[in-house]
């Protein structure tokens, strides 16, 4: 368990003669909110919290060690199950990382693809995230309607490469399979249907007199703050940073698309709280459709994976890549000896660091508040351990 | 219902016994008859809220078991009788098994002023509504109870919760339910009714703009002391597992749930009592069944109006937090139900007789503000036509 000396000074006065003493909740790994199997250790003084200790360790599947056993191809399906909600951009480092390697050349079509199929994860990773958010701060309906269209954005990917969850699509090199007849069509309809329906979210719940009120103000996380703890992507940008891996250290054909990048206003209270943070990715669904659009409309011809051997043994070195994830800055560390299988690999995920300032963020709110806390760092569960 | 239970008193059954066994048999004898009235209306809203919140989300909802899922509630009732109940081995046991039934009690005995049409009450207290916030208060304590003997954490902050929101909630809900008995001069259930009329001039929620306030406060009171959303606190599944029911399964679980259920009928009962002019109806029949059975399915209709408008508030709003549920009761609801108190006091004084043109224009008003809404309702829903390949039906 991670124990940092962190105490503050909550002193309550009582009547002589009555005792009180902390009560030590535990939170997890079975709790309806805890979006997976994370535990925290509580430590309350009735309803306020004097700490949350978070306890990581209840998912760790050993995925980096696996992908010593299983080589370079052969990983691909596991680095679905490190972000499972947003299961292509994990494809898409490893496949990069791979590629970079062994210096392989994605065809245009394949990279087309490959930004297509990780917008979609994108959206529908932040409709569950926005989603449980609401459910978290009691409001059941927009979860549901989240979930709804989301179900959309599966069949669409169930299209693309058979699969609605670990989707297992992109190859080094490029991709498994070229979109099929009729995709564009359909996935043009979608976010024709999908762009008007973000209002409808904004004005259910997004601006909702008792949701602005539990979500503005709690936990704000000041920009510095929010470096210094190492937080990534929504997290980072919802503190009012303008960083983002696909403009700043471009990738792929990101480049060529012309898109924002939303960051915390403040709007209903201090810039970098719960509900800046949720509002960023209620912003970025608008932002991946316009690079949809972008990007269905200006698809290139040719092939979609460029010619890679089977036994795949990249050069002696190493490569560290990094991805815009759902959940910010992916990196991907990959050690190469020569042979068909990586010596080490290391993934660093943002759900590890956002977990980290949970501790710190959590002295002296309420337990309620604990939940928007979490839910609003997005932090999902499997991306924590691998 | 007195003379009825005299006739059966005197109706020769119960002849040759002595005359208190025979009115302890024909007060069992409603109390069962009401049990499972109650039963029927708590498991048909539950099948009901499950169904409109199905809707709200754009879901089906239970379908399967009977034409529409409508007998669901009979099927998740047996479940959960034939289930272990299981005590913790660390829970204090008397308690932890007494709590339910404490719970179910305190709804229970409301059932027994509601008045479901002219004759139609069990019993019709001089001190009606004084009862029914005095025999809700047992909720709490059952709900604490729970709480408390669970020996559980969560369980103990739910219960401390529920027992706070509960009794702070009281002093706005009392002062709403003053207002009204302001104006009519009498606590008793029937005589609020009487006071009214059918017309909806009539009813005292558009009679003056401090009993339209007085509503919407004994509304709002009303949804807090039945743990509803947006103040469902005690048992916030996101928040504290289930609450202070962390612990219960099986029939006790069941009761708790009952008792949620049978509340919201009982906030519906309330207002539809207070406010909507109960079981009044417009002189159509001198049939006495007939009549009675027209008031009976007008009150159910106007109480179950209100049972809907908050499982559409349930489907809708998310949870408040503790401080702010407190807020929102101390600083703002009890201020405004005291101002509004001594309003309804001057207008009393000024118009003792009520004043026509106000009614009718707060009925205008009103009725704008409904058709308004609905027609709000019906272009969402036309526009959400396409959108939805479920038909509500299905």
């Amino acid at each position: 368990m991670s124990t940092t000396s962190i105490e503050i000074g909550l002193e309550r006065e009582t009547p002589a003669g009555l005792e009180t003493e902390e009560m030590t909740l535990n939170m997890g790994p079975q709790h309806p909110s805890t979006h997976g199997v994370l535990r925290f250790v509580v430590k309350a003084d009735g309803e306020i919290m004097r700490r949350a200790i978070p306890d990581i360790g209840y998912l760790h599947r050993s995925i980096e060690k696996i992908s010593e056993k299983v080589g370079y191809h052969g990983f691909m399906p596991y680095t679905d199950r490190v972000d499972y909600v947003s299961a292509m951009q994990c494809n898409q480092g490893w496949a990069i990382a791979c590629e970079s390697l062994a210096g392989i050349e994605v065809p245009r079509r394949g990279e087309y693809c490959r930004v297509i199929a990780c917008e979609f994860g994108r959206i529908a990773s932040h409709l569950i995230s926005v989603g449980a958010t609401a459910m978290d701060i009691g409001a059941f309906t927009p979860f549901t309607h989240a979930l709804r269209e989301r179900e959309k954005i599966n069949d669409i990917l169930e299209e693309l490469c058979g699969a609605r969850l670990t989707f297992n699509y992109m190859r080094i090199g490029g991709c498994a399979w070229d979109i099929p007849p009729g995709f564009i069509k359909r996935a043009t309809a979608f976010l024709d249907a999908f762009e008007p329906l973000i209002d409808e979210y904004n004005e259910l719940i997004s601006f909702n007199k008792i949701y602005t009120e539990r979500m503005g103000n709690v936990a704000p996380v000041s920009a510095e703050l929010a470096i210094a703890w190492n937080l990534v992507g929504p997290n980072l940008r919802g503190s009012g940073v303008k960083y983002d891996v696909r403009k700043d250290e471009p990738y792929s054909v990101y480049p060529e698309f012309d898109f924002d990048v939303p960051v915390g206003e403040g709007k209903m209270g201090e810039v970098g709280d719960c509900w800046d943070r949720y509002m960023v990715r209620m912003d970025e669904m608008k932002e991946s459709c316009k690079i949809l659009r972008q990007a269905l409309g200006g698809l290139p011809e040719g092939p979609v994976v460029a010619k890679v051997a089977r036994t795949f043994k990249p050069p002696v070195g190493e490569a560290y890549v990094r991805v815009e994830g759902s959940r910010g800055d992916m990196g991907w560390f990959v050690v190469s000896d020569g042979t068909a299988f990586p010596v080490r690999t290391h993934i660093r995920t943002g759900s590890y660091s956002a977990m980290a300032i949970v501790e710190v963020l959590s002295q002296g709110l309420m337990i309620a508040d604990l939940i928007a806390v979490i839910a609003s760092l997005d932090i999902v569960a499997p991306e924590v351990d691998r | 219902m007195r003379k009825f239970a005299d006739s059966l008193l005197n109706g020769g059954i119960f002849d040759g016994m002595p005359i208190e066994l025979g009115y302890v048999l024909v007060v069992a004898f409603f109390a069962f008859v009401l049990l499972n009235f109650i039963m029927l209306v708590a498991g048909v809203t539950s099948w009901l809220e499950r169904r409109v919140w199905g809707r709200i989300q754009s879901r089906i909802g239970p379908n399967r078991v009977g034409p529409q899922g409508t007998i669901q509630w009979l099927a998740d009732g047996l479940k959960n009788i034939m289930k272990e109940d299981i005590i913790p081995e660390e829970a204090d046991a008397p308690l932890f098994k007494i709590a339910p039934y404490l719970a179910m009690m305190g709804f229970f005995a409301t059932f027994a002023v509601i008045p479901f049409g002219d004759g139609l009450v069990v019993a019709d207290l001089d001190v009606g509504l004084l009862y029914i916030t005095a025999v809700t208060a047992l909720v709490v304590v059952g709900v604490l109870m729970a709480g408390w003997a669970s020996n559980n954490k969560w369980a103990l902050l739910g219960g401390i919760r529920s027992a706070a929101q509960i009794i702070s909630y009281e002093i706005p809900a009392g002062l709403g339910v003053i207002t009204v008995v302001l104006f009519t001069g009498s606590l008793s259930m029937q005589s609020i009714i009487r006071a009214q009329g059918w017309e909806p001039w009539n009813w005292f929620m558009f009679d003056n703009p401090f009993l339209f306030v007085a509503f919407f406060l004994f509304f709002v009171s009303a949804l807090a002391e039945g743990n509803r959303t947006p103040f469902d606190l005690p048992e916030a599944e996101s928040e504290l597992v289930a609450g202070a029911f962390t612990e219960y399964s099986g029939l006790r679980n069941l009761l708790f749930f009952l008792v949620e259920w049978g509340n919201l009928y009982v906030i519906g009962a309330l207002c539809a009592t207070m406010f909507l002019g109960g079981w009044q109806i417009p002189p159509v029949t001198e049939n006495p069944f007939l009549l009675g059975l027209l008031q009976f399915i007008t009150f159910f209709a106007k109480s179950y109006f209100i049972v809907f408008v908050a499982m559409w508030i349930r489907g809708t709003l998310p949870r408040v937090r503790v401080d702010q549920l407190m807020t929102l009761c101390w600083k703002y609801l009890t201020p405004i139900a005291f101002v509004n108190l001594l309003g309804a006091m001057i207008w009393f004084i000024v118009f003792p007789h009520g004043f026509l043109p106000m009614r009718i224009a707060m009925v205008l008003i009103g009725g704008g503000i409904f058709l308004y809404f609905l027609s709000r309702v019906m272009f969402h829903l036309r526009r959400a036509k396409p959108e939805m390949h479920l038909s509500p039906l299905a």
